[in-house]
């Protein structure tokens, strides 16, 4: 009976054992902290900057009719954008060196670990990172006076998602990648998301563009971030969860599958 | 008889258009130490993935422990140890850390894995470089650990592919050792190598493979009595003269086998071969007369040297 049911289900799809991948990267950064702190500051130094040089020529913006102060409408955008790199960084140059150069996946391969549980393990430690950024961002804000609603705190498991979103999309983009001159392409591509998702100027000044802007996953996370730092919730944001939901799904499956394909050969 | 460990039946391993392993059959008794011979290219390292439960078999059968591998691989993983061809160790931890991180993989309690790194470091002579970092050990070090890492998880089954290739001689001997250690406790191990000497020192019982298939089977002593004669003649003679010089040996011995740089005389007795040969005006640089080897029988069966 059991092995009618190990037929059916491919090997990539079993995960049993993640934790396992995320236990080695706790006592691998145990020794390099600062390289987890330094992604910290970044996000910290735009909106300082935002705050005190850009938010002063701006004044206020208009959203959903009220008009906020230019720093308060950045800030839940920045602090998806971080989430988003988090996972980006964590799963595209991190996991060329382990997949490519330091075969570690390899050596996991050859124990009870399983494809599943590679894909699962990594893009899991990519999300705790970017979550960790998240809640430091976060308590920023809380200093700052950017935050005034309970809701805010949901902007925690919003940023969890945009970081689930973009860890297995960057996973899957990394084992299609031949080296690291390939990596360059990565930051082509969310230089543009980060500046174009509604980030630093609302929806409305896109004009007849404004549907491009939806195509970016990042634009969905930030939407979601914005709604829980406001404490506004409308329809739309179901359709925000859906979509990110949907494309973390589909990129988890067929990261499984890429591991599979690539070291089970 | 034990039931035996490993029972591979018309084993075929195929990537697109090349067959890498095509049709061999293999029995692995449990306690023995089993060896794949031959060539790089001859489909050694594809039947140890298979083995390994790391590449699917394309088709005939696999079981290890009874278990089939496309249904029960991480269990079958689990009991078994493997040295990979090419160093897989964590760069990013330290000699103690890549040993209970890689138990914490076969879900070893940590306190567990923890004293059996401390143990697997004393065996693998490794205990004063516990704290270093993996990429300042040197090669013979970095493959002790590699094998060290691999008996984390007690396995009853030890694969090595290629353990001992590009060390110097004495860092081969202490592994050597090692393994024969293993053996003695009753690890069950298969190994492919390319060195006769290895095979000859460590392996109970060996197959030459050759383009996918398996030319010979038997214990090493045993292969060289089928297929060589009890000595051999070496023969060097002055740059770009084998030819001639192998044409006038006809006769001697049992055969001759012409190689660029020298000519090998297979014959029973080395010393009446040679004597033979000087008698015919042969006039060699050098003459060596040694006892047939597995080289020898490589030779006869592919037609290639091994180091090719």
């Amino acid at each position: 009976m059991s092995t009618i049911f190990l037929r059916i289900l491919p090997p990539a799809m079993v995960v049993r054992r993640p934790h396992r991948m995320i236990e080695r990267h706790v006592v691998a950064y145990r020794r390099q902290w600062l390289i987890i702190v330094s992604g910290f500051f970044e996000p910290l130094l735009y909106l300082l900057s935002m705050r005190a040089g850009l938010g002063s020529l701006v004044g206020t913006v208009t959203v959903a009719g009220k008009a906020v102060p230019y720093d308060a409408f950045v800030a839940p955008a920045l602090m998806a954008s971080s989430a988003m790199n988090g996972a980006i960084f964590d799963s595209t140059g991190n996991v060329m060196h382990r997949l490519k150069y330091a075969r570690i996946y390899d050596a996991a391969l050859a124990t009870p670990m399983g494809p599943g549980d590679v894909a699962v393990g990594e893009i899991s430690w990519a999300l705790i990172r970017g979550q960790m950024y998240a809640i430091s961002f976060l308590g920023v804000m809380a200093a700052l006076g950017l935050v005034d609603t309970w809701w805010s705190l949901l902007a925690l498991p919003a940023c969890a998602l945009i970081g689930l979103t973009f860890a297995s999309i960057g996973f899957v983009c990394t084992t299609y990648m031949r080296g690291w001159a390939d990596l360059e392409i990565v930051t082509t591509a969310t230089m543009p998301l980060f500046l174009f998702s509604a980030t630093f100027f609302p929806t409305s000044s896109y004009g007849s563009w404004a549907w491009v802007v939806q195509l970016s996953p990042l634009y969905h996370g930030v939407a979601l971030v914005r709604a829980a730092n406001a404490g506004v919730w409308t329809a739309s944001v179901v359709g925000h969860v859906a979509v990110l939901v949907g494309l973390s799904a589909v990129a988890l499956v067929v990261a499984a599958r890429r591991v599979d394909s690539l070291l089970r050969k | 008889m034990p039931e035996p460990l490993i029972v591979a039946h018309q084993l075929v391993k195929r990537f697109g258009d090349f067959t890498a392993v095509d049709g061999i059959d293999v029995q692995v008794q449990p306690g023995e130490v089993f060896g794949f011979l031959g060539p790089n290219g001859a489909g050694k390292s594809s039947t140890m993935r298979m083995i390994g439960c790391v590449s699917p078999v394309t088709s005939g059968s696999l079981r290890l422990f009874g278990l089939d591998p496309a249904t029960h691989g991480a269990k079958i993983r689990a009991r078994i140890g493997v040295v990979p061809q090419l160093d897989t160790l964590d760069t990013e931890l330290s000699v103690q850390e890549n040993l209970w991180l890689y138990g914490r993989f076969f879900d070893l309690p940590r306190a567990e894995a923890k004293r059996r790194a401390v143990e697997l470091l004393e065996f693998a002579q490794l205990s004063d470089r516990a704290d270093s970092v993996v990429d300042n050990l040197s090669g013979g070090m970095k493959r002790r650990l590699s094998i060290a890492r691999s008996l984390i998880n007690n396995p009853e089954l030890l694969l090595l592919d290629e353990p001992t290739t590009g060390l110097d001689p004495q860092a081969r001997h202490v592994l050597w050792d090692r393994l024969y250690r293993l053996k003695q406790e009753g690890v069950t191990q298969v190994l492919t190598t390319h060195y006769m000497d290895e095979a000859e020192q460590l392996c109970d019982r060996l197959v030459v493979m050759d383009h996918g298939r398996i030319v010979a089977e038997g214990s090493p002593r045993s292969l060289i009595e089928q297929w060589s004669t009890r000595e051999v003649l070496e023969l060097r003679f002055p740059a770009g003269t084998n030819d001639t010089n192998a044409a006038q040996l006809a006769g001697i011995g049992e055969r001759q086998e012409l190689l660029p740089d020298r000519v090998l005389v297979y014959a029973h007795d080395g010393e009446a071969a040679l004597v033979e040969a000087h008698a015919r005006g042969l006039q060699p640089e050098s003459a060596l007369v040694r006892r047939a080897s597995l080289e020898d029988v490589f030779l006869l069966l592919t037609g290639r040297s091994l180091a090719d």
